[in-house]
């Protein structure tokens, strides 16, 4: 094997030259670098200031977050609310419950993206955890005791949320892609009717669909309570925006492919099932990941609605009177809390484009 | 036995019987409606948009509502606040995100990184969380009118919103200031804490991914039409202006309209900080009525219509353009 020289920037001639280059090519770009050297020295020492130094840590000193002489960051917001966030009004004694659920669910999210395990044994896994996560939330087996799920809140709902809205629309979007597809023309259209009219309008008018109309369409003495609702909202939402996802990635087979096997005899369903799918899907993956990216975000969408979720438990914190005015840190802390979760699967859904080469000819004129 | 169907019949049974499951899934959730509906006492169809509101909007601009006003008045001002705040919105994330684009295909590092870095930052953020941000920045955080910041003469940024001048008469030029009064701004235009945090927001989000769009587009001209204008002895200003976006642009449209569609959508989100867009009045609507399926069935049929007509104006736009790209 080759290995390349590599470039040691830390050599003092390397790093001026490097400098020169990067920094000061042009009178412009010295300018440039310097206004941002100059902004960047003004700006970040105070901003260091409030958000550390004379940051309010310990929940027992509250009283000095309103003290006017320290003025810092109150993160003992955080610290005095963070079982709230994490978990919602689960019985105190019981939390262990969410907490194994969100280390789990980490967990297999991390082994799903690395692919240390073989395909059928993580569908099996993730199969098993589904059943573990019903298990653990809702007790009233193994003797842990039954929770409602009007008290599950917190970073465990939005992972709920969206680990199980994902997983429940993934086989309706595979529904509307295909039917996308379909020669018979009702099946076509219903389909794309469907994608467009979800596509074309705001998730919070699907989310008050399932709030507030929903409850009209069922028989009287029949409700659906409102996490359920809100489940289903997502679901139906999500499925419009996969189903073209797939679509997209169906319509990247070659056409040869779906030729083949029907010249070999295959059904439609075996030519779907063992065919255009596993391809379609393949190469779908970047996009997919991005989807599940918004819809990650999207799920924060609910607060409208008053689900217990990350940002609405946030949000309820501040009504507090202790806490209340401390919107900037607490909001901080719910961005934080976000990004930590989206800005790693955003870094994976680019690494696996530049891996696939599909989504990358744009970059790639780059590299060139 | 029987007969195998050949394919043709198969796929007509099998339209037919989803028809018909179709139709009687839609007679079961319309009777039960009908039964509800009926029981509640909640009347049905749209007469209520006649009906007198009984409350107050307190922010429009082109028409106002009072509580005196129709629900049909009140929906328009929400209509017309959605279009002006997602307007406005859209025009500022447009100029952010060229810029943007621009700055991370920079040679200097720092701007580049710079530029890289808000991206990935505002793009890993649910809005709802930044609009919840913003607000509170404006509500706690900056100061009550009387000291409030002047950054450029004449725009006073409080906890109260921001106060911007108006033109008054174009010509001559007549431009009123807001000044301060013993507690709040008059003369000018004060926009609400909800407006300036929902504008903020939106165009601080929606330029993100213009921003991506804007360097894709860029990076997907030919590198060799920039050699040539560059061996023509173009100036770097004058290969962007004229080789490098005429081209860029006709990448970049198609996205950015959709990128304007998801402004106009994500305006929605109004609602959380309660900015009184077409969604949040409709909220306060079904409400006071009850009449939720009308109420959604308004917002939804709004945000379509919305959706189709920019779709159909795009397609136009790409059949102009690519004649135009055939023709050279």
């Amino acid at each position: 094997m080759i290995t390349r020289p590599r470039v040691t920037i830390a050599h003092p001639a390397a790093l001026l030259h490097w400098t020169r280059i990067r920094l000061f090519a042009t009178w412009r770009s010295s300018c440039v670098t310097l206004a941002i050297v100059y902004l960047a020295a003004k700006l970040l020492p105070p901003l260091f200031d409030w958000a550390l130094l004379r940051a309010v840590w310990s929940p027992t000193h509250a009283a000095l977050c309103r003290d006017t002489r320290i003025a810092g960051a109150c993160w003992a917001f955080v610290a005095d609310n963070y079982r709230f966030i994490l978990f919602g009004t689960f019985p105190a004694e019981e939390q262990w419950r969410p907490a194994l659920v969100i280390v789990s669910l980490l967990a297999l999210y991390a082994l799903s993206g690395f692919h240390l395990l073989r395909r059928p044994t993580l569908l099996r896994l993730w199969f098993g955890e589904l059943l573990v996560i019903a298990m653990l939330m809702w007790g009233g087996v193994f003797g842990l005791t039954y929770v409602e799920n009007e008290r599950w809140g917190g970073l465990t709902l939005t992972l709920l949320l969206s680990t199980f809205g994902i997983a429940l629309a993934f086989p309706l979007a595979i529904t509307l892609a295909l039917g996308r597809r379909s020669g018979m023309p009702l099946i076509r259209w219903l389909s794309i009717g469907y994608i467009e009219l979800i596509r074309g309008v705001p998730l919070i008018s699907v989310l008050f669909m399932a709030s507030v109309m929903l409850p009209l369409f069922l028989p009287s003495g029949v409700s659906i309570d409102k996490l359920l609702r809100a489940q289903v909202a997502m679901i139906l939402f999500a499925a419009a925006y996969l189903a073209e996802v797939i679509r997209g990635g169906l319509q990247a087979i070659p056409a040869q492919q779906e030729e083949a096997a029907l010249a070999t005899g295959l059904g439609y369903w075996d030519r779907v099932r063992y065919v255009m799918l596993p391809q379609a899907l393949r190469i779908a993956i970047p996009p997919l990941v991005n989807t599940f990216i918004g819809f990650f975000k999207d799920t924060s969408l609910v607060v409208i609605i008053g689900l217990f979720d990350f940002l609405t438990s946030i949000k309820v914190s501040l009504t507090e009177p202790t806490w209340s005015g401390f919107g900037v840190e607490a909001y901080l802390f719910a961005a934080l809390g976000y990004f930590a979760f989206c800005y790693p699967m955003s870094r994976y859904s680019q690494r696996l484009e530049r891996q696939t080469g599909y989504g990358t000819s744009l970059r790639a004129l780059r590299d060139n | 036995m029987a007969r195998r169907l050949d394919p043709r019949q198969r796929a007509g049974l099998c339209q037919i019987l989803l028809l018909v499951a179709l139709c009687m899934a839609g007679w079961y959730f319309l009777t039960n409606a009908v039964d509800n509906l009926l029981s509640r006492r909640i009347a049905s169809g749209f007469g209520f948009l006649w009906r007198e509101a009984g409350f107050e909007i307190g922010e429009s601009t082109l028409l106002s509502a009072s509580a005196a006003d129709s629900y049909l008045k009140a929906l328009t001002v929400g209509l017309l606040n959605t279009f002006r705040v997602a307007l406005l919105a859209s025009t500022f994330a447009t100029l952010i995100g060229g810029t943007l684009g621009l700055a991370r295909l920079s040679p200097n590092w720092l701007l580049a990184k710079i530029a890289a870095g808000y991206v990935e930052l505002l793009r890993n953020i649910p809005l709802v969380v930044q609009l919840f941000f913003w607000y509170a920045v404006i509500t706690e955080s900056l100061p009550a009118p009387a000291e409030a910041l002047n950054p450029v003469p004449g725009f006073y940024l409080s906890n109260r919103g921001l106060a911007v001048p108006t033109i008054v008469t174009l010509l001559p030029l007549q431009i009123e200031h807001p000044t301060l009064n013993a507690f709040n701004f008059s003369g000018g235009v004060v926009l609400s804490p909800e407006f300036t945090a929902l504008f903020l927001g939106l165009a601080l989000y929606t330029a993100a991914f213009i921003g991506e769009i804007v360097r894709a587009g860029i990076l997907a001209v030919d590198r060799g039409q920039y050699e040539a204008a560059q061996a023509q002895g173009l100036s770097q200003g004058q290969i962007m202006r004229l080789i490098i976006l005429p081209q860029a642009l006709r990448l970049i449209v198609p996205p950015l309209t959709s990128q304007y569609l998801n402004c106009i959508k994500n305006s929605s989100l109004a609602v959380a900080i309660g900015y009184p867009d077409l969604v949040s009045i409709a909220n306060t609507v079904i409400n006071q009525t009850g009449q939720a399926i009308e109420g959604v069935a308004i917002i939804m049929l709004v945000y379509l219509t919305i959706s189709l007509t920019i779709s159909a104006a795009m397609n136009f736009y790409n059949r102009r353009i690519a004649l135009r790209g055939a023709r050279t």
